[in-house]
C-alpha cells in the first residue's frame, strides 16, 4: 500500500503535467488529492490478483478504412483559429534553446 | 415548468415536430417562443455559454422552407436543441466552459449534431457545464454557475447542468449531455428531467471533446420519456467516424415505449440506494411499488462491487483524463500564453488556461499512472472495474432490468460543496457503476424530496437493452400523471 501523498509528489505530479503551483495551490491540493487518495486505498488493500483488469467496457477491434484519397479538414480554417501559423504550419517558440 | 408534460402538450418535441411537419406551426415562430423564455429566464438562470440567434433562425427558416415546399425535413422538424459545450459545432465556439478552449471555433461538427440537423433540429445555443464535464454541479465552469430553475439558491447539477437547467426551465424541450460518471442522469435528477446515459457505443462520440474515452457517451435530456426516445432513435447508430462506436443496425426505442413491463422481473439495487437520503429511498421504493403495479415483479438485488465503484472511478477518469488533457498545449487551438521555449509555453498556456477541479484531476491520474503507483492504483481500479462487470452480468441473470437511486440528495446550495472534493465525488456514487461497466442507464424524474425539489429514479438495462429500459421508464412516467 502506497503511503500517504506528500508535498513532494505534488510538485512532482504538477511538473509531469506542465503545471506551475502557488505555494497555497501545492497546500490545498496536497491535502484534497491526499483526501482522494485514502478513499482509494480500499481498492489497495483488496486482492485481485486472480482478476484480470478491464481497460474498456465492450471489446473493441481495431477499425481501419480503405486507403482512399478522401477530403480531410481544411487546412486554412484548422489554422486560423490556432494561436499561431505561419507558411501554412503551426508556430511555436524555440524548441532547443535556438532561435529557428 | 415542463416537468410531467404529456406528448400531446405543445411544448413537447414530439407536438412541435409534428406540428411543423404537417404545416400547422411554423419553425420560425416555435423558435421565437423559446428564444423569449430564454430572454426572460436566462440572466437568473445561466444555462447557456452562448445563444444562437441569427444562425438558428437561418436553420428554423430552411425547415419552414422545406415545408412549404412538399419536403420533409425529419423526425425533429423544428425542434428547437440546446447542445453541451463540450459537443463540437463547426465554426461557432466549443468551450467545455474553460478558459483554455475560449474563442475556439470547431473545424467540424460532431456527428450527434450533424444527425440533430438532419432530422430537422434548430440548435439555439451551447450550454454551460463543469469544466471539461469535471464535476458534479456545473461550479467549476470558468464562467460562473448554472442555478437550478426550481430554486436558483441551488446547483443544478452537473456536469451537463446547463442542459438540464435549459429543458427544465422550458427554454429548449429537450438538450444533449455527455456522463462519463452520472454528468446527465445526476443534473436530470436534480432539475426534475429526464435524462439518458445510453450503452457505451451507442452514440457516435466523434466531435465530443474526451474526458476519459472509456466512460464517455453522448445521451438526451428532455422533458418527457419520448421526447427522450425521439431523440436518442435520431443520435445513435453506428458511425465509421468512432473507432468505439458499436456496428450494425439496431431497431429504435421509440417504437417500444408502450409496451409496458408485464412480467418483467426488476431488481432494486440496495448498494446503489440504501445510502440515499431518506426522502430519495422513498421516492425509490415508490417507483417500485409503481413497477409491481404495472405487472412487474421486483426484488432485491445485488452488486457487491459497486461499494468501490466510486474510488475506482475516481482513479480512471482522471488518468485517462490526465492523457486526454495533454493535448491542449497553446500548439493547435485555444489559448496560448508565451514563454521563452516551447516547455515554458506549455506550463504557462496550461496553469493559465485550466481551473482548479481540472487541475486536481490531471494532477491525480498522472500520480494513478506514475512509476510505483500504477499497480496499487490504476492497476487496481481496472480489476474492480471488472468485478463490477461481473456483478451486473450476474444480476441481469436474474433481473430484465435494475432500479436505483440517481443522486443520493435532492439538489444542494450553491458553494456548499466546492471546498471539499470528495463530498462532490460521493454525488456520483449510484451513476457510475453503469458508466464502468458500459450499460445504458437513465434518471425519471418521480416526484420530490422532503424540500420540494425534484428527485429522480435510476433505471439501468444490459448492454444495447434501451428499449427495456424505455418501456420501464415510461411506466414510471405514466405512474406519475
Amino acid at each position: 500500500m502506497a503511503e500517504r501523498l506528500t508535498r513532494d509528489d505534488v510538485l512532482k505530479v504538477a511538473r509531469l503535467a506542465r503545471l506551475h503551483l502557488t505555494e497555497e495551490e501545492v497546500e490545498r491540493f496536497t491535502g484534497q488529492l491526499a483526501a482522494v487518495l485514502e478513499h482509494a486505498a480500499d481498492l489497495a488493500a483488496l486482492d485481485l490478483h486472480d482478476v484480470p483488469p478491464t481497460a474498456r467496457p465492450v471489446p473493441l477491434v481495431n477499425v481501419l478504412r480503405a486507403d482512399e484519397p478522401r477530403p480531410c479538414l481544411d487546412r486554412d480554417e484548422v489554422l486560423a483559429e490556432a494561436p499561431a501559423a505561419e507558411d501554412g504550419r503551426f508556430r511555436v517558440p524555440p524548441i532547443l534553446g535556438e532561435a529557428p | 415548468m415542463t416537468a410531467g408534460a404529456t406528448s400531446r402538450d405543445p411544448a413537447t418535441a414530439s407536438a412541435i415536430a409534428a406540428d411543423v411537419r404537417a404545416g400547422r406551426r411554423r419553425a420560425a415562430d416555435v423558435l421565437d417562443e423559446h428564444l423569449a423564455a430564454i430572454a426572460a429566464r436566462e440572466p437568473d438562470v445561466h444555462a447557456f455559454n452562448l445563444v444562437l440567434g441569427d444562425q438558428a433562425r437561418s436553420e428554423a427558416e430552411a425547415v419552414d422552407e422545406a415545408v412549404a415546399a412538399g419536403r420533409d425535413p425529419g423526425p425533429l422538424a423544428g425542434v428547437p436543441v440546446a447542445v453541451k459545450d463540450n459537443i463540437c459545432t463547426r465554426g461557432v465556439a466549443t468551450t467545455c466552459s474553460s478558459r483554455i478552449l475560449e474563442g475556439w471555433r470547431p473545424p467540424y461538427d460532431a456527428t450527434v449534431v450533424t444527425r440533430l440537423r438532419r432530422a430537422g433540429a434548430v440548435i439555439v445555443g451551447k450550454t454551460n457545464c463543469d469544466e471539461f464535464a469535471m464535476g458534479s454541479s456545473t461550479e467549476s465552469s470558468a464562467f460562473g454557475p448554472t442555478r437550478n430553475p426550481h430554486d436558483l439558491t441551488r446547483v443544478p447539477g452537473g456536469s451537463s447542468g446547463g442542459s438540464a437547467a435549459a429543458v427544465a426551465a422550458g427554454f429548449v424541450p429537450v438538450a444533449l449531455g455527455s456522463d462519463t460518471g452520472g454528468s446527465i442522469r445526476q443534473p436530470a435528477s436534480l432539475c426534475g428531467v429526464v435524462g439518458v446515459k445510453p450503452t457505451y457505443g451507442a452514440v457516435s462520440r466523434y466531435g465530443l471533446v474526451a474526458y476519459a474515452s472509456s466512460l464517455d457517451q453522448v445521451g438526451p435530456m428532455a422533458a418527457t420519456v419520448a421526447d427522450a426516445a425521439l431523440v436518442l432513435d435520431v443520435i445513435a447508430g453506428h458511425d465509421p467516424a468512432d473507432s468505439t462506436s458499436i456496428p450494425g443496425p439496431r431497431p429504435g426505442v421509440a417504437a417500444a415505449l408502450g409496451e409496458g413491463v408485464e412480467g418483467l422481473r426488476v431488481g432494486l439495487v440496495g448498494e446503489l440506494t440504501s445510502d440515499a437520503a431518506p426522502d430519495v429511498v422513498a421516492r425509490v421504493a415508490a417507483a417500485a411499488a409503481a413497477l409491481e403495479s404495472a405487472g412487474a415483479k421486483v426484488e432485491d438485488a445485488s452488486l457487491p462491487a459497486a461499494t468501490y465503484g466510486l474510488a475506482a472511478y475516481y482513479l480512471i477518469a482522471p488518468a485517462e483524463a490526465s492523457s486526454n488533457l495533454a493535448r491542449y498545449d497553446g500548439v493547435r487551438y485555444g489559448l496560448r500564453v508565451d514563454g521563452s521555449d516551447t516547455d515554458a509555453m506549455f506550463a504557462a498556456t496550461r496553469t493559465a488556461g485550466f481551473g482548479p477541479e481540472v487541475k486536481r484531476r490531471i494532477m491525480l491520474g498522472t500520480y494513478a499512472l506514475s512509476a510505483g503507483y500504477y499497480d496499487a492504483y490504476y492497476g487496481q481500479a481496472q480489476r474492480v472495474r471488472t468485478l463490477l462487470i461481473r456483478d451486473f452480468e450476474a444480476a441481469f441473470e436474474r433481473f430484465d432490468l435494475l432500479l436505483a437511486a440517481t443522486s443520493p440528495t435532492t439538489a444542494f446550495p450553491l458553494g456548499a460543496k466546492v471546498d471539499d472534493p470528495l463530498a462532490m465525488y460521493l454525488m456520483d456514487v449510484a451513476t457510475i457503476p453503469a458508466n464502468l461497466a458500459g450499460i445504458p442507464a437513465m434518471s425519471v424524474p418521480y416526484g420530490a424530496g422532503d424540500d420540494g425539489l425534484p428527485v429522480g429514479v435510476q433505471v439501468l438495462a444490459p448492454a444495447l437493452g434501451e428499449s427495456l429500459m424505455f418501456r420501464a421508464a415510461a411506466v414510471l412516467e405514466r405512474s406519475r400523471r
